[in-house]
């Protein structure tokens, strides 16, 4: 029986074993921002340890960071205090801090991968959840807690036990409209908010190995939205094409070698898994969420599920969310009016989401009621899309083009949702109050449909749109 | 270095926090994490299903005069309690408001590790069990709920209930291991050699 790619990096990063039976596993990279760090770095002060592999960990600034204007010190004395932390602790520490003033500055989960940092067959850590992102190159990426932050920084490890591993396999091909953002909103649908929980969720079959890295990183981001800790994608070819040439990745004469490990720790193909899932590609409408977590989603053509719809024991969240949401139960989704519409995140803050989004807006203008939001995930990718075109694109059909951040998919800056907005966002999580308003309500969907949505002033299906100019070439070519 | 604190036995008046999923945008909202310690974070857990917009009190189950309590407290809850962000605030925030342990269906796997490194027993207990623990408090709260972990059993007013704890956690609560960097420090030589032997430590040099 085979290994998966779970087992291998396992196995390679194992120390050794703890009377406990979790693991001391060394952490290949480890990616720090200034929400999760400011009270490890004091903890380790108040211990008096040291930084363990300064050449290991980099840090960079996203949640807290107005994208608007970038004058210091910021209108929010707690952001700005935040910003001095890290910067403080950066330069005390020797830690690499990919601030604005370097070009390199994103969303921590952007930032690896366009770095080539993150590669195959690492482990990666840092203090979010979303860190699930980096298993999209085939890396054991784990989301951590600050304590855990304070581990990485003093040993460059982890006391962690070992998940089970999930094989899921989304055969066939997809629609023309449906995006990997569908995909996922898709699996965790289907497999529940907690059917990932002690699972790392190895992502594979048709639909995965044609998608794009930055498809694949879209999938795994919202593992944990699952339940599930870790996604990955076993790395291929396609993986090898997006590192070769970034600014981290292997030289040129070294990047065969590099190439030929990263190939051996995928997935044997006799690998065994703790169970297999096969969902069919060609099943996968455009995905909208209802309720108030990630897994209360529906296709775009479907209408709000009934409360018998559900297991007995999930009816309290479905009622919960009727509430929460205004939604009555058997109403369609398509239709619902929106306030706000968000394009980016860690979720779909990339080039291809921005330019999947691009092709919607370029077919009319932001419905006058609505107020849209672009955000990069990265100055990268800002400096990349606007390279193309696309804020032109994106301010001539009203929607604003800010500067990269988190921005509204936590709203820990000033861009939030007021009293009881509806958002239509590409980012992960539509929990109550996540987007800055306690009351403020979130149905998460792809870049395009998002677009299409702020067209309208109301969910639509992006097909329709899509069909009605069909000239455009934005069409799903898998 | 912090000394090792054994925790064999958590007990406090109880208090039931009803509800699937939920998230720890929910145990502490983000807006108060805009802060470089966790200093304080107890009077915000639970803030916005706690208080409205003018921050009166909506009349949540932590803000029940039956339920106001000196001393440890002890959570009650349903299943994957703590899904979502991996902020550490949210088990900061309970254990800041007094909450010593947590007894329920089922967590989420970040929520957990996060209450183990801060010595808080995340312990389980059958749909049944919790269900008919949680009645039990509802009807009288004003009695102690014990939580052995090395019996593994839940106490409350003379009827034990049975619970789980993964053997690793259990060890690291019982020996006093919970606060990993210790151990973690003790292979400083392993994790060198561990590193050494990666061929991207070495930069693929052959």
């Amino acid at each position: 029986m085979g290994k998966s790619l779970l087992d291998k990096v396992w196995d390679a990063h194992t120390v050794r074993e703890l009377p406990s039976g979790q693991t001391q596993l060394f952490i290949g990279l480890h990616l720090v921002h200034e929400v999760t760090s400011p009270q490890a770095f004091q903890m380790m002060r108040e211990q008096g340890l040291k930084l363990a592999f300064p050449e290991r960990t980099f840090a960079t600034v996203d949640h807290i960071i107005p994208t608007d204007t970038r004058q210091r010190p910021y209108s929010d004395a707690q952001a700005e205090g935040m910003m001095s932390a890290i910067e403080r602790n950066c330069r005390e520490l020797g830690i690499r801090f990919f601030d604005v003033s370097t070009g390199r500055q994103g969303i921590v989960h952007v930032l690896g991968p366009e770095l080539g940092l993150t590669q195959p067959g690492i482990t990666v850590a840092c203090g979010d959840s979303h860190t699930s992102t980096h298993g999209a190159l085939g890396a054991v990426a784990f989301g951590i807690g600050t304590s855990q932050v304070r581990d990485v920084l003093a040993s460059q490890c982890l006391a962690i036990a070992r998940p089970k591993v999930r094989r899921i396999a989304v055969d066939g091909a997809l629609g023309a409209g449906v995006y990997a953002k569908d995909v996922i909103l898709h699996i965790i649908r289907r497999l529940g908010v907690k059917g990932g929980v002690g699972y790392a969720y190895e992502y594979g079959g048709a639909v995965l190995e044609r998608m794009t890295m930055e498809e694949r990183m879209t999938v795994c981001n919202m593992s944990i939205e699952g339940g599930a800790r870790l996604g990955y994608v076993n790395p291929d070819a396609t993986t090898f094409d997006y590192l070769r040439g970034r600014e981290f990745a292997p030289a040129a004469e070294d990047f065969d070698a590099a190439a030929a490990w990263w190939r051996s720790m995928a997935s044997d193909a006799d690998a065994s898994y703790h169970d297999v899932v096969r969902l069919d590609g060609a099943q996968i409408a455009p995905t909208v969420t209802w309720g108030i977590n990630p897994g209360q989603a529906i296709g775009v053509d479907e209408a709000v599920p009934p409360p018998e719809a559900f297991p007995a024991d999930e009816r309290a969240v479905a009622e919960d969310a009727y509430a929460y949401m205004d939604l009555k139960p058997r109403t369609p989704i398509r239709g619902t009016r929106i306030d706000v519409a968000f394009i980016g995140s860690c979720t779909n803050g990339r080039l291809s989401d921005l330019r999947e989004a691009a092709g919607v807006a370029r077919l009319g203008h932001v419905a006058p009621h609505v107020k849209a939001l672009v955000v990069p995930g990265s100055q990268a990718v800002a400096r990349a899309a606007e390279a193309e075109g696309l804020h032109e694109v994106f301010k001539k059909a009203g929607f604003e083009w800010r500067l990269p951040g988190c921005s509204m998919c936590l709203a820990m800056n000033p861009d939030k949702l007021v009293g009881r907005q509806i958002c239509a966002s590409s980012s992960n999580r539509n929990f109550k109050g996540r987007q800055g308003s306690p009351s403020g309500r979130t149905l998460l969907m792809s870049p395009a449909m998002v677009a299409a949505a702020a067209l309208e002033g109301a969910v639509v299906d992006v097909r329709d749109m899509l069909h009605e100019h069909p000239s455009d070439d934005h069409g799903d070519k898998r | 270095m912090s000394t090792l604190i054994r925790i064999t036995r958590v007990a406090g008046r109880p208090i039931p926090l009803r509800g699937n999923d939920i998230d720890t945008d929910q145990v502490i909202p983000a807006r108060f994490m805009k802060a470089v310690t966790f200093d304080g974070l107890g009077q915000y857990a639970f803030y916005d299903v706690r208080f409205d917009a003018q921050g009166h009190a909506k009349g949540h189950v932590m803000d029940e005069p039956r339920y106001q309590a000196k001393g440890p407290r002890v959570a009650v809850v349903n299943k994957n309690f703590g899904c979502g962000s991996s902020r550490e605030h949210a088990p900061q925030a309970l254990l800041r408001w007094g909450i010593k342990a947590i007894v329920g269906e089922s967590f989420a796997d970040i929520f957990f590790g996060n209450c183990v490194a801060l010595g808080i027993p995340c312990v389980g207990a059958s749909e049944s069990d919790v269900a008919a623990l949680m009645a039990a408090v509802e009807e009288d709260p004003a009695h102690e709920l014990s939580i052995d972990i090395e019996a593994l059993g839940a106490t409350y007013c003379g009827r034990t209930y049975p619970i789980t704890l993964p053997a690793g956690a259990r060890m690291q609560l019982l020996e006093g291991s919970w606060d990993a960097t210790r151990i973690l420090l003790q292979a400083e030589e392993q994790v060198r050699a561990t590193a050494s032997r990666l061929p991207y430590v070495r930069r693929f040099a052959r």
